[in-house]
């Protein structure tokens, strides 16, 4: 079975379009929303609304800190800018959707896999992952062999061996066999919104059967995004940042 | 506690048979299969008590690559897991002896040096170009196999435990401190602790091939990490100093090889193994006429190029072989038609220019009744041949080539496109350019030369046309557009 993975949708409608019909494309039949569906972007109904399907039907999401502030209507959690973004965006949800994002759970075992959108030692905290010491940190909190989290929206691959977790940088497009002697921390990157230069959307795959891991980097109309936030009034910067990927 | 392993247990969905080998690393026993009818072999490297961490990480290296290297120079794959606390994994067993077989034969004959060289290579090539370094060539890891069908030697790479894959996460990379290889072979950057540069299999190579020239290692077999630093600064004693009847293109070659910086060394396989099928054609440099061993300048020149390699290990940057491409380019000296060939050397120049390690053949085909006969045995014969290439090298004349980046040579066949084809696979070449010529009643009976190349070869072929020899019946000549 071949599992699809989104991390930071971000509201982002046609980036998360064209990440599911590649990652059906690579044989994907089973998903999992690693958090963060709303914030930023000009859609977050469809976003919302696609995930609560995929859920009705099997899936996996868990809870990110925009998804929590939106719910809160917390517009002050992160700052003026993206307070803005959060305030507008519990406008535009209606009750039924801020309770689907209200239910989803911190993090999701399933089998040997952890699903977490951030940092696994104190998820509920919002810690990134973001260097080799966080992601031994969060790789020594679970039992579980494989982890997967979001929050931090750089596509990378850590696993753990003596000392410090060591760090991978995915760029190939190679799929990379799982060694189960060895416990392995995944981020598939930002579909809603990549900051590491490169505006496609990023996504991963995961295979049970050959314990095999692919990332994928997608375009996307991002230009089509940007002018839906733009029409939005919502902040200028996260329509511009879309084109650049930063 | 270690699984107790015995003839009919079953591992997976194979069944072990007996064992073949005992080994201080692993053990391999002979395995079957129900669906499969290839001789299989098992791996399983011993994890009692005691081990070393680094053999249980290669193996866990090799479960890793072995999958996703394929081809005829790497063992089948065909499964893997662990059973209890043992892991293994199973390939197909292939006929043959490793190269060590032949090292109470030292020293072999030149030529069956070249040969078994320009083999290695071959398999090297094709390791590289699927973006694995092997990090442990040696006699033992190269097995002479012959292939069953057309009765062809090929050297097939094992041992994948300490290799690297160019796009996937290196398990060994930082987990230890001493340098991970074979003491005897291991290239001067990988005592540093480098492991993305492709030619340091070439450096390994070079190490083989000179034992297998003269009987002697040129490092020989230091126990310490300060013994294998030596080779950083120590200058080998030239091949020939220890077995006069090696040639001096042969000691060029594989000095060229022990290069401490890798940057003199050949750029890739395909280069080396070009060199090692050409003996003639290789540019000769002080290499050739080296004795003994360099002066105490030399090592010290070694030593100041090691340091400058140091600096450039933290840069961590891997060699891509396509940045070095063999180049063919095929001229017809029948034709004269000067605007055809001012293109053809044009585009020549340009493809050569856009990477500056790129080597360049020079080649035509002489043709000949039918196979089996041999013009080039009498008088008339080499006439011919000879004045082919001094005509080739007045072609190439206004390129401008260096003398080590150019190679000129004389194909003879009943067919022109058969011949280039042939010359292009078996020399691994990645780009052949050509002429398409002009409309002639002949090229309408026989069809054209350049439309064959283009479907059958198996590398990029760019076909050249003069702008004023447009044909006028597109029909007639060369690969029509988007063929």
């Amino acid at each position: 079975m071949r599992i699809g993975l989104l991390a930071d949708l971000h509201a982002n409608r046609e980036a998360v379009e064209a990440c599911v019909k590649a990652l059906e494309a690579a044989g994907c039949g089973r998903w999992v929303i690693l958090g963060d569906l709303v914030g930023y972007g000009a859609e977050p109904g469809w976003v919302v609304d696609w995930v609560r399907e995929r859920v009705a039907d099997g899936a996996i999401a868990v809870l990110g800190n925009h998804d929590q502030a939106v719910v809160a209507g917390n517009a002050d959690s992160m700052g003026p800018v993206i307070g803005a973004v959060t305030a507008w965006t519990h406008s535009v949800l209606d009750q039924q959707q801020l309770a689907f994002l209200d239910g989803l759970p911190l993090q999701v075992v399933d089998e040997d896999r952890l699903y977490v959108h951030a940092n696994a030692a104190a998820p509920a905290d919002w810690a990134y992952v973001s260097n080799r010491l966080a992601a031994t940190k969060s790789l020594l909190a679970t039992p579980a062999w494989l982890s997967f989290c979001g929050h931090v929206h750089e596509p990378a691959l850590y696993y753990l061996q003596a000392g410090s977790a060591s760090h991978f940088a995915p760029g190939s497009g190679v799929a990379i066999p799982l060694s189960s002697q060895r416990r392995w921390l995944a981020i598939p990157g930002s579909c809603g919104q990549p900051r590491d230069g490169n505006p496609a959307a990023a996504c991963a795959w995961f295979d049970t059967a050959t314990r095999q891991l692919g990332f994928l980097r997608v375009p996307y109309n991002h230009e089509l995004s940007a002018q839906k936030i733009r029409a939005a009034g919502l902040p200028q910067v996260f329509a511009q940042r879309l084109s650049e990927g930063f | 506690m270690p699984v107790k392993l015995h003839a009919g247990l079953k591992i997976g969905e194979f069944t072990l048979v007996e064992l073949l080998h005992e080994g201080g690393m692993s053990r391999l026993w002979g395995v079957s299969h129900a669906q499969i009818d290839v001789p299989l072999l098992m791996k399983l490297p011993r994890i009692d008590y005691g081990e070393a961490v680094s053999q249980v990480v290669s193996f866990e290296v090799e479960r890793m690559l072995m999958p996703v290297i394929g081809g005829v120079h790497v063992p089948r794959f065909f499964g893997s897991g662990e059973f209890e606390d043992q892991p293994w994994l199973v390939m197909q067993q292939l006929e043959g002896d490793t190269l060590e077989a032949l090292l109470k034969l030292v020293p072999l004959a030149p030529a069956r040096v070249a040969q078994l060289g320009a083999l290695a290579a071959q398999a090297l090539d094709d390791l590289h170009r699927q973006h694995v370094i092997h990090l442990d060539v040696k006699p033992g890891n190269l097995l002479l196999h012959v292939d069953p069908t057309n009765r062809q030697e090929r050297i097939v790479l094992l041992d994948f435990g300490l290799s690297h894959h160019v796009d996937l996460p290196d398990l060994l990379a930082e987990q230890f401190d001493v340098p991970m290889g074979t003491s005897a072979y291991i290239a001067p950057e990988q005592v540093l602790g480098v492991r993305n540069d492709p030619r340091s299999d070439l450096f390994a190579l070079g190490v083989t091939l000179y034992q297998l020239a003269t009987g002697n290692l040129p490092f020989g077999t230091p126990t310490s990490n300060h013994g294998m630093k030596r080779r950083l600064y120590q200058e080998p004693i030239a091949p020939r100093s220890l077995n006069p009847a090696v040639p001096r293109w042969l000691q060029e070659i594989i000095l060229r090889c022990l290069e401490v910086d890798a940057n003199l060394r050949y750029p890739t396989a395909a280069q080396l193994a070009f060199d090692l099928l050409h003996p003639e054609q290789v540019a000769l440099t002080g290499r050739a006429d080296r004795r003994q061993q360099g002066g105490r300048l030399a090592g010290w020149r070694r030593w100041f190029v090691s340091l400058g390699s140091r600096v450039e290990r933290s840069e961590g940057k891997s060699v891509d072989a396509s940045r070095a491409p063999l180049i063919l380019v095929a001229i017809d000296l029948k034709q004269s038609n000067p605007a055809l060939d001012e293109a053809l050397r044009e585009m020549t120049r340009r493809v050569m220019q856009t990477a500056t390690d790129a080597r360049l053949a020079c080649v035509t085909v002489m043709r000949v009744a039918r196979i089996g006969v041999e013009p080039n045995l009498d008088a008339e014969g080499r006439s011919r041949h000879v004045k082919r290439l001094i005509a080739l090298r007045h072609w190439a004349r206004s390129l401008n080539l260096a003398e080590q980046r150019i190679t000129f040579h004389v194909l003879e066949g009943a067919e022109a496109a058969d011949a280039l084809i042939d010359y292009a696979r078996s020399n691994a070449i990645d780009h052949l350019v050509m002429g398409a010529r002009g409309v002639t009643g002949m090229r309408r009976l026989l069809g054209s030369v350049s439309s064959r190349v283009v479907a059958e070869a198996n590398c990029t072929v760019t076909v050249v046309r003069a702008r004023a020899d447009t044909p006028r019946d597109p029909d007639a000549d060369g690969p029509t557009p988007g063929a």
